[in-house]
Parts: C-alpha cells; structure tokens; sequence
C-alpha cells in the first residue's frame, strides 16, 4: 500500500469492503504533524500523516508502542492542536479551530473510549450516560444506549460495583448515546481478558453496524484486526500501510 | 539533611498557596492570641502599678462642706488606712484658641505631700506654696490646647477671673480617663483638670477648713461596703452624696469596660481561628496521605517503622504551624503596638508599652502547635500505621450514596453535574461539615463585629436626633432660680431655650437603692424630650416619675408603685413618688420628671440647672462671648461639636477595628473555600478532564467546583448568622453595666454585609482554583490510571 500518501475518498469506494462513501469523507488529515517539547528536547510524535476515513468505517490502527496512534487519535479528536498540517471533520478544519470550538465539536461529534474507563465513580451506569445525553442535540435515552452494549440489567450500578468489562461498556455507551459520527477507540480492550475484550468489540461493532458511526480502534491486539474493514499501520510516527481486509470476521471468532 | 526531610521541603514547595493560606489562618489566630492578651496585660499590669505607686483610693465620696474635723472620725473606720480630704470645684475658663468657654475641674493640692491619688508630674514643678495662682495641668487638655510650664489661663473662679499660670504637666491615677462630669465620651481640650494650692481653692470658695471630696485607702481585705455605709453615715449630716467604690470612680469603669472587652477578643477569636487552622490541616494532609498511600507503603517496605512515617507527617504540619506563628507574631506586634499607641491617646498613664511578656508568645505558640498537630492526627494514624502490603495497594473504591438520582423523592430533573457535586460533598460528610463550620464562623465574625456600626449609629440618631436635638447646653453651676431662664433667652444668637433641672438622687424601694441622675423637663418642652418604644415623644406626667426599664427591673417596681426618692445634695431628706412611666434608655439607669412637679415634690421655689438652646449659627461669637463675659451662667457644651468629636472617634476605632475584622474573617473563608476547592480538584481531576473529553466547556467543568463551594458557601449562611446572633448578644451582654447597655441592633445590612464578604472570598478563591481547571490537561490524566 502507499506509504503515508494521501488517501482519496473516491479509491476508498472502489475498495469493496469499505462502505461505499459520499463525496466528501467524514474526516481527513493532510500532513498532520504534532511535535512535543519538553525543554530542549523535540519528540517528532506525528510526522506528516494524510489519512481519511469514510462514514461507517470500522478501522483498526496498529502499531509499536510509542508510534503516535495516541496522539493521532487525540488529534481528530480535538483534544490537542497538531504542530502543522491539517485535520478535517466533514468541512470543518479541526487544526485551527478555537478551544471553544473544538469543545462543541467533540460534544456533537464525537465519541471516546479509553483503556482505563474514566467513568465518574459518584454517578451509577445509568447516570454516567446521562451525563453525555443532558447535553447532546439529538441523543438516544440512556437505557437504550446501555441495551445496546448489553448492561440493562447493571444500569443503577456505581462504577465500582461493576466488572472492567462492565465498566468498559458502560463507557462505550456513554460515548454513543450522542449517537456520534465519529467514535475513537484507544485501547479499549487493553485492560480486559480476552473473553471480556470480546464482549466489549462486539458492542463497538453493533453500534456501528447498526448507526454507521465511524469507528477507529486502536490496539496493539493483532488478533482484533480481523473484525476491521481496514488496518492502518503506524510506525514512527508515520503510516506506513493500510490494508483492507475483503472479509471480516465477528468479534465472536477471534481472541487472544 | 536525610531523605524524608527534602520530600517534606518539597513538599511544602509544590503544596506552597495551601500552606500559605493554612499559615495565614493559623497567623491570624496567633496574632488574635498577642494582641487581645498583650493589650489586656499591657493595661491591666501598667493600671495596676499605677494605682500602686501613685496611692490610688479605694473608696471615694463627695460632700456638700463637712469640716476637716470630721476625718479623724472617718479614720477611725474599720479597715481604714489612709484619709484623704481635698476640694474639688467645676469652673468655666477661658482659652486661648477656643471660642466657647472650657471647663476646668480644680482640685487642691495639699500644702505636704499627696496621700492619696499623687499626681504624675510629666514637666514642670508643683505651685509653690503661697503662689495663690499657679496651678499643674492635666495633659491630654496641656496637649491639646498648646499649654506649657509658664503658660496662662483665664478660669473663673466663684464669678471672679483670675489669671492662672501654669506651673507643670501632670497626670493622676484618678483622670486616666478624663471626661467633663455627666458627659459620655472625653472632649479633648474642652475639659481639663487643674491642681492648685488648697489655701487658694478653699479661701475663693469659702471652704477654709472644710472639704467637699473625700477619699480612702483600704486595708487589703477590708470590707468595702460596710466602710462605705459607715462613711454615708458620717458624712450624711453635711450633705454627704453617697460614697462609692472603684467599681463606680469613672476613669476605672471606662478602662475596665476596655479590659472586657479585651478579653472577650481573646477569648472568642483565637479559638475559632485554632479550630479552623486544625481543620484545614486535617483536611490537607488528609489528601496528601491519601496520594502518599502507595509512597508510605514503600517506605514501610523499605524498613521506615510506623512511627518515622507519622514524624514526618507531624513534622509538615509544624513547619506550617511555625510559619503561620512567625507570621502572626510579627503581625501581633506591630497591631498590638498600633493599639497600644491607640490607647495610649484616651488613657493617660505614665508609660503605656506593649506587653513584651514572653510567656504570652510561648502559650500563643504552643497553642497553636498543639491544635495543628491535634488536627493532624486522625490523617496520620490513618495511614501511618497500614501494613505495607495494605498500604501499596489502592484504597477500596470509594462507595456513594444514590442520593438525587432518578428516584429521588421529588422527581425532579436534576443536572448530573449537580449530583455529582452534592454526592462529593456527601461522601466526605465531616470535611463538607468543616467547611460550613469554617465559613460560618467567618461569617460569624463579620456580624459579631459589623452590627455595633448600626448599633452606634442607632445610638447616635437616638441621642441626637431625636432625643437631644438642642443646638447646646448652658449648664449653670449649681441650680438657679427658674428666671434665669430669661437672662439665657435675651443671649444673642439664642432662638429658642427651654430649661431643665437635674440633680442626683438615690433612689429606693425597700432594701434596694441606686444612686442615679433625675432630670426634669419643663413641660411642652421640644427640643429635648422623651420618647416611647415607637419613638412617640411621650408627655411628661403632672405627677409622678418616669424611669428606665433597667431600673424598674433592679427596684422590682411597676407603673403605679411608689418609689423613695432622695436629693444627694439635700438635707436628707426623702420624698415619695409614683411610677408614671417606663422606657428603654441606654445609659442605664435614670428618671425623668416634669419639671414643675419636681418643685411642686420638693417643695421648693421653681429652679433650674440650665437652658437647652437652639442657636442661630451667624450669631454664635457674640454669644460666646456674652457667655464669657457673664460667668455666673456657667458652661456650654455644643451638640454639633460633641457629635463630631464622637464620631470621629468612634471612626476611628471602629474603622480600626472592622479593617482587621474583615481581614480576618476573609483569611478564614479564603482559607476554607481554596483548601476546599484544592483538594476537590485533586480528588476530582481525573472526572472534570473526562468531561471535558466528553465535551463540556471549561466553564461547565469548572461549575462542578464551583456549585460545590456555592452550596458549602451558601449551607453556611444561616449557620453564620445564627452563631452571628449569638456572638452579638454576648457582646452586647459583656458590654451591658448598669451605667451604659447598648442596643442589640441587627439591621438586614449587617447580614447582607457578611454575607457578601464570605461570598467574595469564597468566589476570589474558586476562581483562582478555576484557572487550574483551566489548565487541566485531558490527555495526561486520561493516559493514567487513577
Ligand atoms: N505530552 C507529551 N509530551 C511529550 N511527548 C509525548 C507526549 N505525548 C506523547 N509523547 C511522545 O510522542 C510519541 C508518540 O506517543 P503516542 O502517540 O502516545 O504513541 P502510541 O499511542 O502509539 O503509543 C512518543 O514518543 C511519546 O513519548
Ligand atoms: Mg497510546
């Protein structure tokens, strides 16, 4: 596959697995860099990434540790400010965008997970959820998110009297009750066994079977790659290679 | 240097506004500590030297003339040590530089030295004996009026001027406190004392080998009050006006009026500054150890044995304690000098320094010490004694309670954010409990203070607005004939003048009796009156006597009862009279009558004690002047010039004291709310960052903090104005005497007040945590696990 070359929308469409997509894509980098510093030292974390992702994708990103799959993430998600470059969400550029704005845009837009849950542990399931949809345009009620990823029977449930799993759950649910179009994944399953990872994979891919909400995971899970439409490989901070994959697999049938 | 005591440095580095805020409460309590007990030392041990050295008397009495033959029979009184007989006069005189007349109080000086109540020379000498006009000078109105050694003054003396020179400054045990009889508050440089030669005071006023004032020295343990019926008895035949104790001379019952109310200062304040200081400790290192869990258990696996490990912590909280000390001495003793120097201008004492007592620095110290380390101990025993295993691993999930969930009671729709502040605020019940506790007593402090401004301002509208709305008072020297009314009248400049009468009489009713002032009105009159308890003015009865609640009270009496009623200056002789009236009144103790049915009581020729004037203000040189010139119609006080002076004055203290009030309860309400807040953010952090990922604003995670402060802030208000209340009432009781209560005035203001100052303190310091939040950094603390 193209080494870190832009993707454009129209050759995702020819690629069958893929959703077929619109003329725009969801979202898009164009030369994303992000460089830290922390005093004299400069850590060149995301190095002129062009990538693009279509409105239903499942992907998976893989890579080594310290690859800059956080960081990407992060940044087409709105939580930072890339170096240089360009992020795109629909038409709305992301990487000049005002704290405030990136806010709204996270708030409409997007849904995280994380590996260790960050669930507010005052608040049970139900109310977690509740958290996201008080303030959502168009969300889904709490009690349905929570059917979704399976846990209508733990809704009034504090965090700590639930599972890891549980937990992890109820965090998906949390992050699709807004019925987001962008749902970002870091290492969701990094902290499950690998009967519990495959509950939670299942709930990801359901939602976004059943909202076409675009998934990207990130894990360094080979195993997991097989229930993606496609695979994006980091490595030092750059991508080097996509590949589609022309069946997937259900969560069901992987582990690890 | 070993390495847990670089962790405590930085420590305290990293931690530095919490501590700085936690010394600032702890400095203000230590200095609360120096000043109320340095003050109250400096004055109750400089008093008493004073007293001591200068044969300060015990028991005092004034007599219309009894003759000199009589002391050796007052002498003969059990317990009686030392006589002293001396004549005291009130005249007018005239100074330089003051367009209305002075009053000056002279008092002999015997031809040997002083028994009792020696004066102070400041500069100067004594008169010397056959120099009929030298006089020594009393020297707050020396001061004011420019008077040195060799200076002159016109008095008038039983109606004649004379010219006196001024020999020396003085000061006496006796005018500490130096006010114009029958006023309220001291009028620098319109009153002052004056020592002169007794032969020259005894021949102007006809009292050669007689004495109108007389004074004794007990033995230590005498029985004052049988000495005090003995020495009524003595003097009774020559008009004697009842002897009195210290607890009665005036210049003592003003300092002791100050000693009060100093040590309730030290008794009130200090405490609630320690018990903050100890909860904001408790508070802090209660976080801390908690964030230290895993840290203490590694240094117990390392081998640190429990008790090192809970050293070190004690060792945190007293170097906080020491800072907060040093800060609070340093503050102590510069306000406590500032005070003193303040105290120094009403009271006149020889030498009057700030206590440098060192005993009051070590319990103020130790104190301290002792309620930071008391705070810190249930944190420190927590976690010091865990097992290193226990220790390592993290604490049990924290449980809350479904308090305002979807089932609550009412149904109510209630934001998350809401609930997860009010489940906070519940999961640390007695932290939450502190903190309310802590601002209440901040808002506490506020009314306690702040509702003696209205309190005075009441006072002053009361008096002088609508009481004793006269322009001045021409008080005679002694009582004159009703006509003299008219000689006042055809004054220039007097528009308006009505008279009045006012002598002091002891009151009774079976066994009890007060000695208080009676003053009469004639009837009609305008400019003064009496008023009832809806400011109606109230009608002086044909017959009869009104007296204040607070008397009625103490002669168990009710309208309609009769009351015994003697003339000090009289025969002897008693009169009864009904209760026509009561009324509130705030200089305690006194009785109103009509002045035509005082005469009618007394039986004698209708007299006045002086004229109420209204005054036409162009014209009010000429009338000083005629004032002047006609001694015989006494002295005139100005209303206008005694509420100026008052006001000031009060001003000026109050000023003083509410700006170090207000300091002081921002520094705790500042204190609890930051720490509050602080410790909050840290249990918190990881929660608001996940909000702010899951895409709420800066302000809306910051409202997480804040609603929780604002219902801490707010659950404290009511606590603070009921404590507030409370702490008003008992300053009102420890200031109450039968010479003086003051009123309970709590106007909505005050609380308004108190209210707003808690509430900006509380919002300074939840913004300046705010832009904490504002920095937060999402991504960090979503990488890690809590
Ligand atoms: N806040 C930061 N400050 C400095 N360097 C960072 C920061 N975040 C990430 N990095 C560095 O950027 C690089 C990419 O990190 P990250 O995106 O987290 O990698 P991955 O998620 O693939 O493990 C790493 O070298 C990491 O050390
Ligand atoms: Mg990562």
């Amino acid at each position: 596959m193209m080494h870190g070359e832009p993707i454009a929308a129209a050759s995702l469409g020819e690629e069958g697995a893929v959703p077929a997509a619109t003329s725009l894509p969801l979202v898009c980098t164009s030369k994303l860099t992000k460089i830290y510093r922390m005093g004299e030292v400069e850590v060149l974390a995301l190095d002129a990434v062009d990538f693009a992702a279509s409105a239903g994708e499942f992907d998976v990103i893989l890579g080594p540790s310290g690859s800059g799959k956080s960081t990407f993430l992060n940044l087409i998600g709105g939580l930072d400010t890339p170096t240089s470059g360009e992020a795109w969400f629909q038409d709305h550029q992301l990487a000049k965008a005002s704290e405030a704005a990136l806010t709204r845009y996270r708030r409409d837009h997007v849904g995280f997970v994380f590996q260790f849950y960050n669930l507010v542990p005052s608040l049970t399931a139900r109310e977690n959820v509740k958290l996201v949809t008080e303030i959502s345009r168009r969300p889904m009620r709490p009690e349905e998110a929570l059917e979704l990823v399976g846990l209508s029977d733990r809704m009034d449930h504090f965090p700590a009297q639930l599972s890891g799993g549980e937990q992890q759950r109820v965090a998906i649910a949390r992050a699709i009750a807004k019925r987001p179009d962008l749902l970002l994944c870091d290492e969701p399953t990094g902290a499950l066994d690998s009967k519990t990872g495959v509950v939670v994979l299942e709930a990801l891919l359901r939602v976004n079977a059943e909202f076409d909400t675009t998934t990207l995971v990130i894990t360094h899970n080979v195993a997991i790659r097989e229930i993606a439409h496609r695979v994006v490989n980091f490595a030092n901070g750059r991508i080097v290679s996509v590949e589609t994959n022309q069946t997937r697999l259900p969560a069901s049938a992987i582990s690890w | 240097m070993n390495a847990l005591h670089i962790k405590l440095i930085r420590e305290l580095r990293r931690l530095w506004a919490q501590v700085a805020s936690i010394g600032l409460v702890i400095a203000a309590g230590v200095a609360a500590l120096i000043i109320g007990m340095g003050t109250y030392q400096s004055l109750e041990k400089t008093r008493a030297d004073y007293y001591a050295r200068n044969n300060f008397a015990d028991v005092f009495a004034s007599v219309a003339r009894a003759p000199r033959s009589l002391l050796p029979a007052i002498g003969e009184l059990d317990g009686v040590l030392v006589v002293d007989a001396r004549i005291v006069r009130l005249a007018p005189a005239d100074v330089e530089g003051l367009a209305e007349p002075a009053s000056v109080l002279l008092i002999s000086l015997p031809a040997g030295p002083q028994p009792l109540n020696q004066l102070h020379l400041r500069s100067g000498r004594l008169p010397e004996a056959g120099q009929t006009t030298e006089a020594v000078v009393s020297e707050v109105f020396a001061t004011a009026r420019g008077l040195v050694p060799g200076s002159r003054l016109d008095v008038v003396m039983n109606g004649t001027h004379r010219s006196v020179t001024i020999t020396g400054i003085a000061l006496a045990p006796d005018y500490i406190y130096a006010m114009t009889p029958g006023d309220i508050m001291p009028s620098e440089g319109r009153f002052g004392v004056l020592w002169m030669p007794e032969a020259t005071i005894a021949a102007t006023y006809d009292l050669t080998g007689a004495f109108n004032t007389v004074s004794l020295k007990l033995a230590p343990g005498a029985a004052t009050n049988t000495i005090i019926a003995g020495l009524d008895r003595l003097l009774a035949p020559y008009g004697g006006q009842g002897a009195y104790g210290r607890s009665q001379q005036t210049s003592h019952v003003f300092l002791d009026a100050e000693l009060t109310q100093l040590r309730g200062m030290s008794a009130v304040l200090p405490p609630i500054f320690l018990v903050v200081a100890a909860f904001l400790v408790n508070m802090t290192l209660t976080r801390l150890i908690a964030l230290e869990r895993e840290q203490i258990g590694l240094l117990k696996a390392l081998g640190y044995g429990s008790w090192s490990i809970a050293w070190h912590y004690v060792e945190f909280v007293l170097l906080i304690a020491v800072l907060g000390i040093v800060a609070g001495y340093g503050f102590g003793i510069w306000a406590g000098n500032a005070l003193t120097v303040l105290y120094a201008r009403y009271y006149s004492f020889p030498v009057l320094t700030f206590s440098r007592d060192p005993a009051i620095y070590v319990i103020a110290a130790a104190v301290t010490m002792g309620a930071s380390v008391l705070g810190a101990v249930r944190a420190v025993r927590q976690a010091a004694w865990l097992p290193p295993a226990v220790a390592m691993m993290p604490p049990a999930p924290p449980v809350y309670r479904r308090i305002l969930g979807a089932r609550n009671p009412f149904h109510l729709e209630v934001p998350q954010r809401w609930i997860i502040a009010s489940r906070h605020l519940l999961h640390w019940p007695w932290r939450t409990a502190g903190g309310v506790v802590g601002l209440a007593l901040a808002t506490a402090i506020l009314i306690g203070s702040l509702w003696s401004v209205g309190a005075i301002n009441y006072m002053v509208d009361y008096t002088f607005n609508r009481t004793e709305r006269q322009d001045g008072t021409i008080t005679f020297l002694g009582s004159r004939p009703a006509a003299a009314l008219y000689e006042v009248a055809r004054l220039p400049g007097v528009l308006a003048a009505e008279p009045f009468a006012s002598l002091g009489v002891e009151i009774s009713k079976g066994p009890v009796s007060r000695r208080i002032g009676l003053t009469a009105y004639a009837g009609g009159s305008d400019q003064t009156r009496l008023l009832d308890d809806r400011f109606r003015p109230v009608v002086l009865p044909e017959e009869g006597v009104i007296i204040s609640r607070s008397l009625a009270r103490l002669l168990r009496v009710g309208l309609g009862d009769s009351v015994e009623i003697r003339p000090l200056d009289g025969g002897g002789q008693t009169y009864s009279v009904s209760v026509a009236g009561l009324m509130e009144g705030y200089l305690g103790l006194a009785a109103y009558m009509d002045l035509e049915a005082l005469d009618t009581l007394l039986g004698r020729s209708p007299q006045i004690s002086g004229v109420n004037v209204e005054i036409d203000e162009r014209q009010q040189a000429e009338l000083f002047a005629a004032l002047k010139a006609t001694p015989a119609l006494g002295m005139i006080s100005l209303r206008s010039v005694a509420l100026e002076r008052f006001r000031e004055t009060m001003a000026q203290n109050m000023f003083v004291m509410i700006g170090v009030l207000l300091a002081m309860a921002g520094v705790i309400a500042f204190g609890v709310v930051y720490n509050f807040a602080r410790i909050s953010l840290s249990e918190q952090g990881r929660e608001m960052a996940s909000l702010r990922v899951l895409g709420f604003s800066r302000g809306e995670v910051s409202m997480l903090l804040l609603s929780e402060i604002a219902m801490v802030t707010l659950l404290a208000q009511p606590i603070g104005w009921l404590l507030g209340i409370g702490l008003a009432r008992g300053m009102v009781s420890s200031f109450s005497s039968e010479l003086f209560t003051m009123p309970l005035v709590l106007e909505l203001d005050v609380f308004v007040y108190s209210t707003a100052v808690v509430m900006a303190a509380a919002g300074l310091s939840g913004l300046v945590v705010r832009r904490r939040i504002d920095r937060l950094d999402m991504i960090a603390v979503l990488k890690t696990r809590e």
